[in-house]
């Protein structure tokens, strides 16, 4: 099992002060140039611990993550991340954020005219252009949330990881940003897992929706084939069989194979 | 037609009327803030005149301490050699002492503070160090320092130096330790250096903390040397009060004190206007 990025058989143990305590054991995935991921499962199952560990944040206890061939075992561009509570550093306006993340990736191959395009281009592509110049705070959720985006995407990663990036906003909001992240992997072909637990939302931007049985020891339960083509139109999914089918199966697994007591 | 300019015209005579108002307004604004404070002050002066005039009262009520200071009050700038200088050079002497100790303070505050908050072992291993010392008052330094100096200028200076670095230091490693994980790992997935990251995130993100205990930091300097330059001598400030009650010139001193309290109170406002133009924010 061999994909553009390839996890095989990570296990994550924590050392708690009541022993060990075993978040993720035994995933296995790959995944091929260009595919849209969603990973889905209750809280608590590990799904952020995984994506922390393909963004070399975390390390995996046992197994490996490899990406286009290269093992992970750190931080880097190559794997930007979209945080779940969009981290902009509040002293730097949207630009100069995004800006940052591109003087450091393109700082020896871009020339500075050639960044700022970049930085504005990306800005751009997140419907963010008429705020460059404003702060994190003076902006609305979901607009910081783009601005997270913009940061990632400008790093021109390998494969974007998005940590539950529509989480904190309301439904209307959430539901323009699906558009743009679907506008943007449709642009840009690019590779990228997102974390959620919104099932509409996994269903509506993946190819692949893999599902995470309840920890301890949280593992892959089953994976769901997307068969709707792209581009996909919110509305006409209201109507489309492959989307029920899709819905009903991230929808059983998670609440009759893996219900979780609340 | 005729209605159309009249709308047209309206404006342009309300313009110079709008402006009037606003104009009033911005007066209004300056009256609030000003009014209360002179009020305040007035009915002090009132009092303290009321209370020193009776015969027998201890203290010189305001019009003689004006009228005994006059001399001091419109020459600032005399030279007469020694210590028999304006007040002008007195506080200026002072103010010379703190700047050296307080800028030395800063750095090293702000380096050991970036030390303690960085790393663990530094923190466990200085902070009770910086607990205990940081309660000397600092006055118990001094014959110390004179003693490792064998002069009253370095000595002094030592004094500021010691009193101001305890709260930036505190300040410094709070405002680093506070940094969110999230800045951390936006560095880690930069893969920010260690400069950029001391420039870029951690300078940023724990200047309000720093400002914060530099301006405490200003403030413990003000009073330790009038403190200090009371028992050292020399032109000074602090020399100069003790050198008023020497003479029994009580109206001097009362005069010495006003002044210390207005510089204390700028050089407050200077700090706190340097951490709003570093951090870009109010702080």
């Amino acid at each position: 099992m061999r994909g553009y990025l390839t996890i095989e058989q990570v296990g994550k143990t924590f050392d708690t002060q009541s022993g060990k305590f075993t978040a993720l054991s035994n995933v296995s995935l790959a995944i091929e140039k260009g595919e849209f991921v969603t990973i889905i499962g209750h809280s608590g199952c590990g799904k952020s611990t995984l994506l922390n560990i393909v963004a070399g944040l975390s390390r995996a206890t046992t197994g490996a993550v490899l990406l286009d061939g290269v093992s992970v075992d750190e931080p880097g561009p190559d794997r930007a991340v979209v945080f779940q509570n969009h981290s902009l550093l509040p002293w730097l306006s949207a630009y100069a954020n995004v800006r940052l993340a591109v003087d450091k990736v393109f700082g020896k191959t871009k020339s500075s005219a050639e960044r700022d395009e970049w930085t504005k281009h990306n800005l751009d592509l997140v419907h963010m252009n008429h705020a460059l110049h404003k702060k994190p705070d003076e902006l609305s959720g979901g607009m910081r949330q783009r601005v997270g985006i913009a940061r990632a995407l400008a790093m021109q990663p390998k494969i974007l990881l998005l940590d539950e990036p529509f989480g904190a906003l309301d439904a209307l909001t959430r539901a323009h940003l699906q558009d743009t992240v679907m506008e943007i992997h449709q642009a840009t072909k690019s590779t990228a897992i997102m974390i959620t637990h919104d099932v509409d939302e996994a269903v509506l931007l993946s190819n692949r929706i893999v599902m995470m049985t309840n920890g301890p020891a949280a593992t892959i339960g089953d994976i769901c084939q997307v068969g709707l083509d792209r581009p996909r139109r919110r509305l006409e999914m209201a109507d489309s069989l492959e989307y029920a089918r899709c819905r009903k199966q991230v929808l059983q697994f998670l609440y009759e194979r893996h219900a979780k007591a609340a | 037609m005729t209605m159309t300019m009249g709308e047209a015209a309206k404006p342009a005579r309300l313009r110079p009327w709008l402006a009037g108002l606003r104009l009033q307004d911005k007066a209004r604004d300056c009256a609030l803030l000003v009014v209360p404070p002179l009020i305040t002050i007035g009915l002090l002066l009132l009092l303290w005149q009321m209370l020193c005039s009776q015969p027998g009262a201890s203290l010189p009520p305001p019009s003689k301490v004006i009228k005994d200071t006059w001399q001091l009050i419109s020459d600032p700038f005399f030279d007469n050699g020694g210590t028999d200088v304006g007040l002008f050079w007195q506080i200026l002497a002072s103010l010379k002492r703190v700047c050296i100790g307080f800028s030395l303070a800063a750095v090293c505050g702000v380096a050991l503070g970036v030390l303690i908050g960085q790393s663990s072992f530094a923190y466990r291993g200085l902070d009770p160090i910086f607990q205990v010392l940081r309660t000397v008052p600092p006055l118990a330094w001094l014959p110390i320092s004179l003693a490792a100096f064998k002069d009253s200028n370095p000595s002094a200076i030592f004094v500021i130096f010691i009193t101001a670095i305890w709260p930036v230091i505190l300040n410094t490693a709070v405002g680093v330790r506070q940094i969110p994980e999230d800045y951390r790992n936006v560095a880690r997935v930069l893969r920010l250096n260690g400069w950029e990251y001391f420039f870029k995130i951690m300078l940023p993100a724990s200047v309000p903390y720093m400002f914060t205990g530099l301006r405490i930091g200003v403030g413990l300097s003000w009073l330790a040397i009038v403190a200090a330059e009371m028992l050292v001598g020399g032109v000074g400030i602090g020399f100069f009060i003790w050198d008023g009650w020497n003479s029994s010139l009580l109206s001097e001193i009362i005069l010495a004190l006003i002044y210390v309290g207005i510089i204390g109170f700028l050089l407050d406002r200077i700090i706190g206007f340097f951490g709003r133009l570093i951090a870009g924010r109010p702080i």
